[in-house]
């Protein structure tokens, strides 16, 4: 690929993140009919991607990219090869018909520009993972559409409901991807690789390696949580607090699907193993079941939806790791099949919900002749949903039976697995596609009416693809399906299933789906009450554990909190103090530092001994102090000690300053104590004046310590005689330590007079605002009994 | 504190000690000094002016709010800190001139105007807090 | 003399730090006051004593004595002084302040912030 090229491909990819940036201007210039301009973007990013088809079909792949951190050999890089196409293409050109839906579906929302800010950032997320090739791209584009995720189920932020939905999915799938993060890290160590498309030339190095049971589990922590696999399915379906565009472009068509992507992508280099195709089938298989059984429980349209979208992605999951060519292609097929028809039926959902003002099943009827355009969108997609002659469903349904079914008992089991999955996702499809249109009239709205045409026209385009596709099945095959068959199998792939029906099992098992189907559709009533009755009498639920689980992370902190911060000033200072001895103690013990006995110097003179024994006296004095004025005089005793040993030991600058800030602070202390209360006795208790004596004690005796430890090394006076050497020739100066102060570490002393200063202003501040009411808010602020 | 010695004596005192603050700032480069320790005589002349005879007779004497003070000293060192731009040569770099003054080279240098800056600091702060509390402990 | 002067640094910090773990404000600011001293004494002791040598180099003909005291912890001292000064200023008036506002000096009853039975955070979302 030619520099050229690679400026368009990275322009498209980050196209949809700059359409988001003047989307809400737009919307405001616009109004709902910015959805036409904006759905121009995903339109042209259809039409780039499209452009690669023929390269991809040959069996070609298209890369490129730039440098991003070289030192870590980190770029930023795309690799589009079947499986990255047949995404991009779903993500763009599903992304498309969402726009305009959303123009139509939240036409009077204050917050549309918003809308469709967040819904384009989310494209280019989406966007950004299916065709990223480095894994650190990889990993950003999937918190990428995490975040904005969050950001969609949250859109209706004043419900608590919506908020809760919006935490429960990024907590979920944000905890995958943390654990996706250390599984491509340890990819990362183990291959020495950073792209994927080096990855998939690996061959079994992964296979191989002692970390690929530790990899699995990592990549299998991302990908289920994001795919919504059994058990942490809960977070799709409250997904749906949603408004009906997201849930159907994320949370069906595209987002969800992120983690099949993942495992369909890696299958060349962790498949064909015993974890891979045991583990996978299973949580496959459960959720299938666990999601369809729920379906049947559900009478809102949105939430039977959600319950078969787990169900499906549990099917996507099963074939993947099933093992077999067929089985991959089956899951290709139904991929692409689930993406139309449930993109299609979700937004049936909205229109229903927009023009007769519920989604209650119980509460719709009749709607045939109102909403006849969305009533033919709606049937053709559950005809293909369910799997029936001639939709691309059907091609889907065929390939999977086929892949599946063999006499052995495991394919056995998963192939009766997929059938009871199936049979009763048809049930539910059809009630969707059915119940709202049929029998009387019933609605809660006035006025139930044909949508405005952005809404009708997204399901009828999907649906009408569903029949196209599937009636074109070779060119389908030929640039889509055989593909990214490849891709995922790892090596060539011919599709070559068409709407011709072949006599054999699969047919069987298709009739027999069908046939189940129907039962299962006409007994809804009654079954949905079973299942509620089942469901009442297990009670719990991992979505009810998620509430547990965030409870008691709160309940542990503020244990936790209040366990270590009592609100008992002595017991912090307590803490810092034994923290501050332990430091400077534990590492001279440890590292067997502590100081030689001390030879005992004779050289004392008489002066010395007396001006530190006035300094201790102060000291003790302070201590003992039981009024102000003892305070004071004991303060400024011990100070003016401090500056006649300055003076004593050749510093005349510091004992001049010490007199000064000693006058100084004896002044202020005088002139600040006569409103303050200094009561006689400290009123500690004798228990805790031992306490404190000792950890005082023992802080004296640290720094003793470590004072002795430092004057008994030889003294380095490298710095000194520097300052010694150049302060006359260099800085003009004979008293080295000013000329330290202003010339040679003058920027220091720069900043601490600005410290002087904003002390002093704080100070003025502290003095001159007056807190008014400020006593009230303190009573109000404590507790009531 | 209020005795009439004490305020009879108070504004020689103090124009005594702010004179010999000067004295001592100017004279802190080669010998002990400086201006921490000048600002900090010179906050002391004031406080021991303010107690004598009330703030009101001090914040006169000064005229301009302290802590405008504190502010115009530390603008002063930085801009003595930032002339050596001019010249090519590192923040605080201290530069050094001659001015002749009757038939005498005398030494002027950012550096100085570094420490007058310093002093006007301590001076300003200082006396802003002095100042404050007395003002306080009268009300 | 390092040897005295080491005991005393210990006698000055563990005055300062029985004055801090007072519950009492007052006592805390004596307790301020003297660790800012008790951190100046320490610098300058690691930094050697040297008798009545001031670090002034002599300009004039008799040339520079061999021996005279450390500049550099001097250097650093003067700063530390007067901003330790500052911060003390800073915080008798604060001290000061709280007492005005709260009528206690008694840290254990300064619960503005941290009112005493405090109950769980919200558990809805």
């Amino acid at each position: 690929m030619n520099a050229d090229s690679s400026w368009v491909t990275l322009l498209v990819m980050l196209s949809p993140f700059i359409a988001a940036f003047f989307a809400p201007a737009l919307t405001r210039l616009l109004k709902h009919n910015a959805a036409w301009a904006l759905a121009l973007v995903p339109a042209l990013i259809f039409v780039h991607f499209s452009s690669f088809a023929p390269r991809i079909a040959d069996g070609g792949v298209v890369t490129g990219g730039f440098q991003w951190v070289p030192s870590f050999n980190v770029n930023f890089s795309w690799y589009v090869d079947g499986l990255s196409l047949t995404f991009a293409l779903l993500i763009s050109g599903i992304g498309a018909l969402i726009v305009l839906y959303s123009g139509g579906y939240l036409k009077n929302n204050e917050n549309l520009g918003r809308f469709f800010s967040f819904i384009l950032m989310f494209m280019g997320s989406m966007l950004g993972l299916v065709l990223s090739d480095s894994f650190l791209m990889f990993f950003v584009y999937w918190e990428l559409t995490s975040i904005t995720s969050f950001l969609l189920i949250g859109f209706d932020h004043t419900r608590a409901a919506s908020r809760r939905a919006a935490i429960q999915a990024l907590i979920v799938t944000g905890g995958g991807g943390l654990l996706l993060l250390a599984g491509l890290l340890l990819i990362w160590n183990v291959t020495g690789l950073t792209e994927m498309s080096l990855l998939l030339r690996s061959g079994d190095l992964l296979r191989e390696s002692p970390f690929y049971l530790a990899i699995f589990v990592l990549v299998l922590g991302g990908a289920f949580t994001k795919s919504a696999q059994f058990p942490l399915h809960f977070w799709l379906p409250n997904a749906m607090e949603a408004p009906t565009p997201v849930s159907a472009y994320l949370h069906s068509a595209t987002m969800v699907k992120a983690g099949v992507y993942l495992l369909m992508r890696l299958n060349p280099v962790l498949g064909d193993t015993a974890p891979w195709e045991t583990v996978l089938p299973i949580f496959g298989g459960a959720t299938l079941i666990v999601g369809t059984l729920l379906a049947i429980r559900q009478t809102d349209l949105k939430l039977m939806l959600a319950y078969t979208t787990v169900a499906s992605l549990g099917l996507l999951v099963l074939l993947t790791g099933f093992g077999t060519e067929m089985a991959i292609v089956g899951g290709v097929l139904y991929l692409i099949a689930h993406s139309m028809f449930k993109g299609a039926l979700f937004m049936v959902a909205g229109s229903i919900d927009h023009s007769a003002g519920t989604r209650d099943i119980n509460r719709l009827g009749g709607l045939m002749r109102i909403m006849p355009i969305t009533f033919g969108a709606a049937i053709v997609s559950a005809v293909s949903m369910a799997g029936i002659w001639p939709m691309f469903g059907f091609l889907a349904k065929e390939e999977l039976y086929l892949g599946l079914f063999a006499t052995q008992s495991w394919s056995l089991l998963m192939t009766a697995v997929a059938f009871v999955g199936n049979g009763l996702m048809f049930a539910v499809g059809f009630a969707v596609a059915l119940k709202p249109f049929l029998g009387k009239l019933k609605a809660d709205s006035d006025h139930p009416h044909e949508s405005h045409i952005l809404i009708w026209l997204g399901p009828a385009v999907l649906a009408a693809l569903s029949f196209l596709t599937a009636l074109f099945s070779s060119l389908t095959h030929h640039f889509l399906s055989s593909p990214m068959a490849t891709a995922v199998a790892g090596d060539t792939v011919s599709v070559y299933i068409s709407l011709v029906p072949h006599f054999g099992a699969p047919l069987l098992l298709s009739i027999a789906t069908i046939i189940f189907g129907i039962i299962v559709y006409l007994v809804l009533g009654s079954a949905r009450a079973l299942m509620a009755r089942i469901l009442d009498a297990i009670g719990w639920g991992p979505d009810r554990g998620f509430d547990q689980f965030v409870n008691g992370i709160v309940r542990l902190s503020f244990m936790v909190t209040g366990w270590h911060q009592s609100g008992r000033m002595e017991n912090y200072m307590k803490a810092t103090f034994i923290l501050v001895a332990a430091t400077i103690l534990l590492p001279m013990v440890l590292n067997g530092e502590l100081p030689a006995w001390p030879a005992v110097s004779t050289q004392v003179q008489f002066y010395e001994l007396a001006i530190m024994a006035i300094a201790a006296i102060g000291l003790l004095a302070v201590l003992q102090a039981k009024n102000r004025l003892t305070a004071i005089v004991s303060l400024g005793i011990q100070g003016f000690a401090v500056a006649l040993i300055f003076m004593l030991y050749g510093a005349p600058d510091l004992s001049f300053t010490q007199f000064m800030v000693e006058t100084l602070s004896v002044v202020i202390l005088a002139l600040a104590m006569t409103r303050l209360r200094l009561l006689p006795t400290d009123h500690r208790p004798m228990r805790e004046t031992i306490v404190d004596a000792t950890i005082a004690i023992i802080c004296g005796l640290a720094f003793v310590l470590m004072l002795l430890r430092v004057v008994q090394v030889p003294f380095d006076p490298t710095l000194s005689e520097f300052f010694k050497q150049y302060s006359l020739s260099i800085a003009h100066g004979a008293n080295i330590v000013n000329v330290i102060l202003v010339d040679f570490r003058g920027t220091d002393t720069w900043g601490e007079i600005a410290v002087v200063l904003i002390a002093g202003l704080a100070i003025h501040a502290l003095i001159r605002i007056r807190f008014g009411s400020r006593r009230g808010e303190i009573a109000a602020n404590e507790p009531t009994e | 504190m209020n005795t009439l010695i004490f305020r009879t004596i108070a504004p020689y005192l103090t124009s005594l000690m702010v004179l010999f603050s000067i004295f001592v700032l100017l004279r802190g480069h080669n010998e002990p000094g400086g201006g921490f320790i000048g600002g900090l005589i010179a906050a002391s002349a004031f406080a021991i002016y303010g107690i004598a005879c009330g703030v009101s007779p001090v914040r006169r004497a000064i005229y301009f709010h302290p802590l405008g003070i504190a502010g115009f000293g530390l603008v002063l060192a930085t801009l003595s800190g930032m002339l050596s731009v001019f010249f090519h040569v590192p923040f605080m770099t201290g530069l050094w001139g001659y001015v002749p003054i009757f038939e005498e080279n005398v030494p002027v240098s950012t550096v100085l105007f570094f420490d007058i800056g310093v002093y006007f600091v301590v001076v300003g702060a200082i006396t802003s807090v002095a100042l404050a509390l007395e003002e306080r402990s009268r009300d | 003399m390092e040897i005295l002067m080491a005991l005393l640094v210990g006698v000055f910090f563990s005055v300062a730090v029985y004055l801090f773990l007072s519950r009492h404000i007052i006592r805390m600011l004596l307790g301020a006051a003297v660790l800012g001293n008790a951190v100046n004494l320490l610098i300058f002791t690691s930094g050697r004593l040297t008798p009545e040598a001031p670090p002034i180099i002599a300009t004039g003909p008799a040339g520079t004595a061999e021996i005279m005291a450390n500049p550099l912890p001097q250097a650093l001292i003067l700063t530390a002084i007067v901003i330790s000064f500052s911060f003390f200023a800073f915080l008798l008036v604060l001290t000061y302040r709280a007492y005005q506002e709260l009528e206690t000096d008694d840290t254990d009853e300064m619960r503005f912030a941290e009112p005493r039975g405090q109950t769980l955070p919200p558990l809805e979302y």
